[in-house]
C-alpha cells in the first residue's frame, strides 16, 4: 500500500525495468509472501511507526543502547547423555566463550516418564540430557555458579517440576530463588500446537503455567517462568506470520490468564518473553521480529493497560531454524546458519543459539558447535553490524514488510477471536490445520522444484564426505537407570508418599498454587515421573486427535 | 491404499498391534529422537514374535549413514533420510507391497 508519492524518475525505472528480461523464479518469500522488485520512499511508513530504540513503540529495538551497550547472550541449546556428560558440555561451552547456558533434555524428561520407565526404552540421554530428580539437577550445574550464570530450560509440560528441581538444587549449592536469572520455557499452548510435548490436558496444563508464572512473580524476580515461543510452529512448517500471530496470541492469552486470577499485568508481564525461528529468508525474519515488538508493546499498552513500560517490551531468544539444515553436503549448513544468524541480530535478539552445521543428522559434535558458537562471535566482533543500532530501519523493504506481516497477525488475531481465543482454537485444531497446510505447501514447492534447496533439489554435486558425528553411548540409559534405582532405594519413603498424596489434593483444588508442592516433591528425591503420574491421576493425560 | 495415521507417541507395542489390527501390508516409521536403533529391531521382533511377516517396513527420520545398512540387515525395505521426497515414498510402497487377495 503506498503512502505517498514514487520518487522522481520512478517512471521512467518501471519502463527499463519491463522490458529488461526476468530470471524465471517465483520472488516469492519463504512463506510464499510476493516481494515487489523494488522499494522507494513510496513504501515508507512514517518516522513514528518506526520510532526509536528503547521507546514506545520499540520497533528499532527494546533499549536504548541495544548491542552498543551489550551483545546479545550467546546461548548454545545442549543436553545429551546423563548430567554428567552434559555438565562437561556446559563447561566446554563456558571456556569458548558462551555467555549464558541452555538446557536441552530428552524425550522421557520432556514427556514426564522416568529412564527406567518401558516409554523410555531406547530414549534416555538420546537428544537431551536425562534428568529423573533432584540429585541429576545438582550433577548438571556442578561446577558452575548459578548465581552468576543465566541457565534457560527448555522444558514444557513437567516445566513446574523441571523448575522445582532446580530451585532446590541452586538453594543446596548456596544461592536463594531470588538470585536465580535465566529463563523455563513452560510454553504449553504451543506444545498442543507443534511441539507436541504434553503430559494433562489443556486446561490443568494451563493452571500448572499459571501457578508457575504467579509464584515466580514473587518469588524469583530475576526468573522468566516463560519463553513464549514461534520456534516450533515455524519448525513444524508455519509461515512466518503464522509463527508471530500463534505466539503473540498464544502470549496474549497466558496474560489474560494471570490477570483473571487477580495479579496485576506490571507484576508479571516484565519477566515474560519470547523465542523465535530464524529462518532462512533474510529480510522477512527481520521484518517479523520488528513487527512482533511493536504490536507487543501496543497491545500491552492499549489493551492489557499496562503503566510499567518494563511490560511492554517484548525480549526474545532467537535460534537459527533447524527445519532449513539439509543432510546433503552439511558444510553448507554453516552458511545457512550464519545468515539465519545474522537476521536474528539485525532483527534485535536479546539472545541467540547458533545451529551446528550436522544437526540434520544428530547432536552436534564438540568442533561443530564451536563453529556455531564462532559464528556469533564472528558476526559480533568482526562484521560491524553491531556499531549502531537497528541498521535497517528506515530501508523501504524492510519497512513495508514489517508492515506487512503486522497486518497479517492482526487478521490472525482477528480470526481467532472469532474462534473463542486461543485455548478454543486450539482445542478446534485451528493453528494446527493452518501449519499442517502450510507446511504442505512448502514442501510441495520443494519436491516440485519450484523452489530450490541447495545440494538437495540443485546443485547436487559434491555429496559424499563422511561426516563425524556424535554418538551417545547405549551404555548411559542403563547408567541412568542405575542412578535412579539407587536413589530410590536410599530416600526415605515417608516424604515421598507425604509430599505427592499432598500435591494429588492440591492438584484437585484449582485455587490452590501447586508450586509449594512441587519443592516439597523436590526435597524429597521424588522422581518427574512420580510427580507427573501423581497429577495424571486427578488430571488425566492428553490424547491429540491429529490434522494433517 | 488406505493410510491410517496413528498420531505421535506410539510404543513399539501399540505400532505392532495397529498393524494387527488393520491387517496392513506397509508401515512407515518415523523417528527423529535418535532412538530407531533400539525401536526398530523391537517392532521387527514384536512382529515376528506374532508370526507376522508381509508388512513392508519403512523407516524415516534423522537417521545416520551408518545405520541404514543395519537396519536393513534387519529386514527394514528402505530407509528415507531428510530431503526424500513424498512422490518418491509413494511410488516405492506402490510398487513393494504386495496387494493381499
Amino acid at each position: 500500500m503506498l503512502l505517498r508519492q514514487p520518487p522522481a524518475g520512478e517512471k521512467e525505472w518501471r519502463g527499463a525495468y519491463k522490458v529488461s528480461p526476468e530470471r524465471d523464479a517465483s520472488f516469492t518469500t519463504l512463506s510464499g509472501e510476493p516481494v515487489k522488485a523494488l522499494y522507494t520512499e513510496a513504501d515508507l511508513a512514517d518516522a513514528e511507526r518506526i520510532g526509536l530504540p528503547g521507546a514506545y513503540p520499540f520497533t528499532r529495538g527494546v533499549y536504548p543502547s541495544m548491542y552498543r551497550g551489550r551483545l546479545w547472550t550467546m546461548r548454545q541449546f545442549a543436553g545429551f547423555g546423563t548430567a554428567e556428560e552434559t555438565n562437561e558440555r556446559f563447561r566446554y561451552l563456558l571456556d569458548h566463550g558462551q555467555t549464558g547456558l541452555s538446557t536441552a533434555f530428552d524425550m522421557p524428561s520432556l514427556m514426564g516418564h522416568d529412564s527406567d520407565s518401558p516409554r523410555s526404552l531406547g530414549e534416555v540421554g538420546r537428544e537431551g540430557v536425562a534428568i529423573d530428580m533432584l540429585d541429576d539437577m545438582e550433577t548438571l550445574f556442578q561446577g558452575i555458579d548459578l548465581g552468576e550464570v543465566s541457565v534457560s530450560m527448555t522444558i514444557n509440560a513437567p516445566a513446574a517440576i523441571m523448575l522445582a528441581y532446580y530451585v532446590v538444587a541452586a538453594e543446596r549449592s548456596g544461592v536463594p530463588a531470588d538470585r536465580l536469572g535465566g529463563t523455563i520455557q513452560a510454553d504449553i499452548l504451543k506444545e498442543y500446537i507443534a511441539q507436541k510435548e504434553w503430559c494433562f490436558p489443556i486446561d490443568p496444563a494451563m493452571r500448572l503455567l499459571g501457578d508457575m508464572i504467579e509464584w515466580c512473580s514473587s518469588q524469583m524476580p530475576r526468573w522468566h517462568p516463560v519463553s513464549i515461543s514461534g520456534y516450533h510452529i515455524r519448525e513444524a512448517g508455519s509461515t512466518a506470520a503464522q509463527e508471530l500471530a500463534f505466539t503473540l496470541k498464544d502470549g496474549f492469552t497466558y496474560v489474560e490468564q494471570a490477570l483473571e486470577r487477580g495479579l496485576d499485568v506490571d507484576d508479571f508481564a516484565p519477566r515474560l518473553s519470547f523465542f523465535f525461528n530464524a529462518q532462512i529468508d533474510f529480510f522477512e525474519e527481520i521484518a517479523k521480529y520488528r513487527a512482533a515488538r511493536r504490536i507487543w508493546a501496543r497491545e500491552l499498552k492499549e489493551t492489557y493497560g499496562a503503566k510499567d513500560p518494563k511490560s511492554w517490551l517484548m525480549r526474545f531468544h532467537t535460534q537459527t531454524a533447524g527445519v532449513s539444515l539439509t543432510a546433503q553436503q552439511p558444510l553448507n549448513n554453516i552458511t545457512r546458519t550464519a545468515i539465519e544468524a545474522l537476521a536474528g541480530v539485525l532483527g534485535g535478539t536479546q539472545s541467540l543459539h547458533t545451529n551446528s552445521y550436522d544437526e540434520a543428522l544428530a547432536l552436534p559434535t564438540e568442533d561443530a558447535v564451536r563453529i556455531a558458537l564462532r559464528t556469533q562471535q564472528i558476526i559480533a566482533h568482526e562484521t560491524g553490524v553491531a556499531n549502531t543500532i537497528d541498521p535497517l530501519g528506515g530501508s523501504y523493504f524492510v519497512e513495508a514488510l514489517t508492515d506487512e506481516i503486522e497486518a497479517k497477525a492482526h487478521a490472525y488475531f482477528a480470526k481467532i477471536d472469532e474462534l473463542g481465543g486461543m485455548v478454543q482454537a486450539v482445542k478446534q485444531a485451528y493453528p494446527q490445520r493452518e501449519i499442517a497446510d502450510a507446511s504442505y505447501q512448502l514442501q510441495q514447492e520443494i519436491d516440485s522444484g519450484r523452489r530450490l534447496v541447495v545440494g538437495v533439489n540443485s546443485y547436487t554435486e559434491g555429496d559424499g564426505d563422511e561426516t563425524p558425528l556424535l554418538h551417545i553411548d547405549p551404555a548411559l540409559e542403563q547408567k541412568q537407570i542405575d542412578r535412579l534405582r539407587a536413589v530410590r532405594a536410599r530416600r526415605d519413603s515417608g516424604p515421598v508418599e507425604a509430599s505427592l498424596s499432598a500435591l494429588k489434593a492440591a492438584a484437585a483444588e484449582p485455587r490452590l498454587n501447586l508450586m509449594p508442592h512441587l519443592l516439597d516433591a523436590a526435597r524429597a528425591h521424588t522422581s518427574e515421573g512420580e510427580v507427573v503420574q501423581a497429577l495424571q491421576t486427578v488430571w488425566g493425560d492428553y490424547r491429540e486427535t491429529p490434522v494433517f | 491404499m488406505e493410510v491410517i495415521y496413528t498420531g505421535l507417541h506410539q510404543t513399539p507395542e501399540q505400532i505392532v498391534e495397529t498393524l494387527i489390527q488393520e491387517d496392513a501390508d506397509a508401515v512407515g516409521l518415523s523417528i527423529l529422537s535418535g532412538a530407531h536403533m533400539t525401536l526398530v529391531p523391537r517392532i521387527i521382533d514384536l512382529l515376528k514374535g506374532q508370526g507376522v511377516d508381509n508388512v513392508l517396513i519403512t523407516v524415516g527420520g534423522t537417521i545416520p549413514q551408518d545405520d541404514i545398512a543395519a537396519l536393513e540387515r534387519l529386514g527394514v525395505a528402505k530407509v528415507y533420510t531428510p530431503g526424500t521426497t513424498t512422490q518418491e515414498i509413494i511410488d516405492f510402497i506402490e510398487s513393494a507391497v504386495i496387494p493381499r487377495a
